[in-house]
């Protein structure tokens, strides 16, 4: 085998390597990326079956446990100030899930307009907010982290909007 | 006292590492022995002053002296005393001054065990680890000072996060920051090979030590992070392809690589540059793992508080190592005249077809992990990538892995056929086979492809040393006096292969784990895996630092008592936060799984989980690790590397 056939040999096997690498990546794209969404967002893209990342604040008092075929459900409103949507979960809530305080879930939007997550997740400590919600936040002009800690979630409704900018 | 003590080693050190990166440098460019004969003893100096620093660190920790601002705000006077010492690094300026620790015991290491090489070579791996430890040490010193004081001094410190005091993570970082650092010594015989202009076999044989240290280690550090997130986060997984996770898993790849590219450079003299680039690649993906990440650039749990200043000095330190060292290879890679030559079809070649594979997969997670990153800054759109996407990218790309992994060592160097090495591995295939279709009998299929694949790997990677000894076809003592002339580095290798496949076996066990989330009353009986469980009751349990609350849990089967299971949920009055003690009782065949949650109107939120296999995932890892271990303790190795000279003689009679 030639010097030039050699390398023609290798560079294939690069090509062939990286391709399938490129061509598994752009594939997996298609169906496996996950869209964050704010309330507000949810409201005007009803798509149900999509997997979405849903973010914002876990409302006062719209905390409802229960029991769904013997396995523990719960049921949360979440919000970012200017809407907000019911939650539906199955299962065990993460330990630093608190009212008022910062949530994102994981799951799919029900025909009947509320949101099945298949996983909360709430991180860290009563100081710390999911980036995503401080987004979703700033987004609807609610809370600027610059001025202070984020407001109580069931004030939101009644707040001026423009008082912080936006 | 003792912390301004701390800072002024922190300062000597800085000075010391300057004077390790300018002198050796200088020295080798100007052939000035005094000069180069300069750089062992200010790497060990610099080792010793930041031993200081961390040893004060620590002490100031121990005797909890909250007027150390690091101190007050990450450790508390009840905490245990394991935990006030680990603590020392459980936050960000303490880990930081590890890292840089560890770095300088890097270059001392050079320093003391480098006698066999030659001077100039040696001047300048150190004087290069000296310009990356000044970078980091200078960082340590000015934007994440662990020394800064506070005052008045708080009668009690904050605490440290409640899911950082566990045994298994008091050792999790020092073990993974050795392997990161560790790829630094790579690093550095790289640039040096790049100044010089000179990569021989006498280089992959030095090189390659270095870089297997580093890789048992981060191997170690993956397994042990990965089974802290399994036993005390309690989500009941072992792998979240959290950007973190991810990060530690792309030095691991491109340090697989470099390991099998650095064998053919040092015994074929081949891919040279592409080893020089590799072991470039290691390190800059392992500094960015430790520090975008700790930067808060990803959104991940291990991100610490975001501090702008810290971040823009990161971004500057990440720029100038890489990109001097990217440049420099540009440069200079030319120089590095390839001379070794092989058919495509040959041990090399396999070893290519290695290479591509794992740079395809750290590639792709790679994308997996920035890609949120570039969307948002480009596009604004917030997108999260989960495992669906890696196990969707990542498992297409093993499969041809694994089989490269078995028939590339029964193939010959330089030039080889396919069809010989296929049918010495007969009896590999057969029994993979018949596992798969055992497995995929009982189970799903993609499982069996898992137990048939990890069936394969174990059994694969001894098929070279059955070659070897020719086992079943000469006399069993004829084949032992064959097998004891097998050298360690062989069986090394073996033993991390077969550990790969434990891992799979574990991994593919995983995949059939069950689980259910209950809410039972005590006296309750639920069915989970085929065994019963019952809740006993539910009572408290004081802690030094921590109320806690604990359930009793019978797992029987067919009426027999298994295992007491008492998981619990400790809450820690001065942190405000509650945690989760998963309680596991394991046989090594499976894991029985209980975490506690919620309670309320008298019924208890549990989560069982029966996981099949479980413990081979670390249990594989561990072996891995202890092939490297093995493969280092070979006398080749030992005794130090041989001349350039007889290298070379050697590599051109061959």
């Amino acid at each position: 085998m030639k010097r030039k056939h050699r390398r023609l040999a290798i560079l294939l096997a690069c090509g062939l390597g990286l391709g399938s690498a490129a061509a598994l990546t752009l594939l997996a794209f298609r169906d496996n990326l996950v869209f964050f969404v704010t309330p507000s967002d949810l409201a005007g893209r009803a798509k149900p079956g999509e997997t979405l990342r849903l973010g914002g604040l876990v409302e006062k008092g719209s905390v409802v446990r229960e029991v769904v075929d013997g396995q523990p459900g719960v049921r949360f409103r979440v919000s970012d100030g200017r809407a907000s949507v019911e939650v539906s979960f199955i299962g065990v809530l993460p330990d630093l899930f608190r009212e008022g305080q910062g949530v994102v879930t994981l799951g799919t939007l029900a025909p009947d307009g509320h949101f099945i997550a298949a996983e909360v997740l709430a991180k860290h400590d009563e100081t710390y907010m999911p980036k995503e919600v401080v987004e979703a936040l700033k987004k609807s002009g609610h809370w600027q982290p610059a001025d202070g800690p984020a407001p109580p979630a069931a004030t939101w409704n009644t707040l001026n909007v423009t008082k912080n900018g936006g | 006292m003792i912390p301004e003590l701390g800072h002024f080693a922190l300062a000597l050190a800085v000075v010391l590492a300057g004077s390790q990166a300018v002198l050796p440098l200088w020295g080798a460019e100007r052939r000035d022995p005094a000069l180069m004969a300069s750089a062992p003893p200010l790497a060990i100096g610099q080792f010793l002053a930041l031993a200081l620093a961390f040893g004060a660190l620590v002490w100031s920790s121990v005797v909890s002296d909250f007027s150390v601002l690091n101190v007050a705000e990450n450790s508390q006077s009840l905490k245990p005393l394991l935990y006030k010492i680990t603590g020392a690094w459980g936050d960000h300026e303490g880990s930081i001054l590890l890292w840089c620790l560890i770095l300088a015991i890097c270059g001392a290491a050079v320093g003391i065990f480098g006698g066999a090489l030659p001077a100039a070579l040696r001047a300048r791996v150190i004087g290069v680890l000296g310009a990356t430890s000044a970078g980091f040490v200078l960082f340590s010193l000015t934007v994440s000072n662990p020394f800064v004081r506070l005052w008045p001094a708080p009668m009690e410190g904050r605490g440290m996060n409640p899911l950082l005091e566990d045994p298994g993570l008091a050792f999790h970082p020092p073990i993974l920051y050795a392997g990161y650092v560790g790829f630094a010594i790579p690093f550095a015989f790289a640039l040096a090979a790049l100044i010089e202009g000179r990569v021989d076999a006498a280089w992959g044989r030095w090189v390659r030590p270095w870089a297997l240290a580093a890789w048992a280690f981060l191997t170690g550090g993956i397994a042990l992070g990965s089974w802290w997130s399994y036993y005390v986060l309690g989500w009941g997984g072992y792998w979240f392809w959290d950007p973190v996770e991810n990060a530690s898993l792309l030095p691991w790849l491109a340090g697989t690589a470099l390991l099998h590219s650095a064998i053919v450079v040092e015994k074929r003299e081949a891919l040279k540059i592409w080893t020089v680039l590799l072991a470039i690649g290691t390190f800059s993906l392992s500094l960015c793992g430790t520090f975008l990440v700790r930067s808060g650039i990803l959104n991940s749990v291990h991100a610490f508080a975001n501090d702008p200043a810290r971040g823009v000095f990161i971004l500057v330190l990440l720029a100038l190592v890489i990109g001097t060292a990217l440049g420099l290879f540009a440069w200079r890679a030319p120089r590095l005249m390839p001379t070794g030559v092989f058919a495509p079809l040959s041990r090399e070649g396999a070893l290519v077809v290695n290479n591509i594979l794992l740079c395809a997969i750290a590639a792709v997670v790679f994308t997996g992990t920035t890609y949120p990153l570039f969307a948002q800054l480009l596009a604004g759109a917030q997108i999260s990538v989960g495992a669906p996407f890696f196990n969707a990218t990542v498992l297409p790309l093993a499969i041809p892995l694994f089989a490269a992994m078995v028939v590339g060592p029964m193939l010959s160097w330089k030039r080889a056929q396919l069809a010989p090495a296929l049918l010495r591995l007969w009896w590999v295939a057969l029994a993979a086979l018949l596992v798969g279709l055992i497995s995929a009998w009982g189970w799903a299929a993609l499982p069996a492809l898992g137990f048939a694949g990890a069936a394969w790997l174990v059994l694969g990677a001894f098929a070279p040393i059955v070659e070897r000894a020719r086992l079943f076809r000469l006399p069993l003592g004829a084949s032992w006096v064959r097998l004891s002339g097998v050298p360690l580095a062989a069986w090394g290798g073996v033993i991390a292969h077969a550990g790969l496949g434990l891992t799979t076996a574990g991994l593919s066990g995983m995949a059939l784990a069950e689980h259910r989330i209950v809410a039972v009353h005590p006296g309750e009986t639920v069915a989970v895996g085929g065994y019963d469980w019952t809740l006993l009751g539910l009572r408290d349990a004081p802690g030094p630092n921590y109320t806690a609350r604990l359930a009793e849990i019978r797992v029987a089967r067919d009426g027999r008592t298994v295992a007491i299971l008492t998981p619990g949920r400790r809450s820690y009055p001065l942190q405000r936060t509650t945690t989760t003690e998963t309680a596991i009782r394991t046989n090594l065949a499976r894991d029985l799984y209980a975490v506690l949650g919620e309670e309320h109107d008298g019924t208890a939120v549990l989560r069982l989980h029966v996981n099949p296999l479980a413990p081979w995932i670390w249990l594989g890892a561990l072996v891995m690790a202890l092939g490297g271990g093995l493969s280092l303790a070979d006398r080749r190795l030992r005794i130090g590397a041989p001349l350039r000279r007889g290298a070379a003689a050697r590599a051109a009679s061959a």
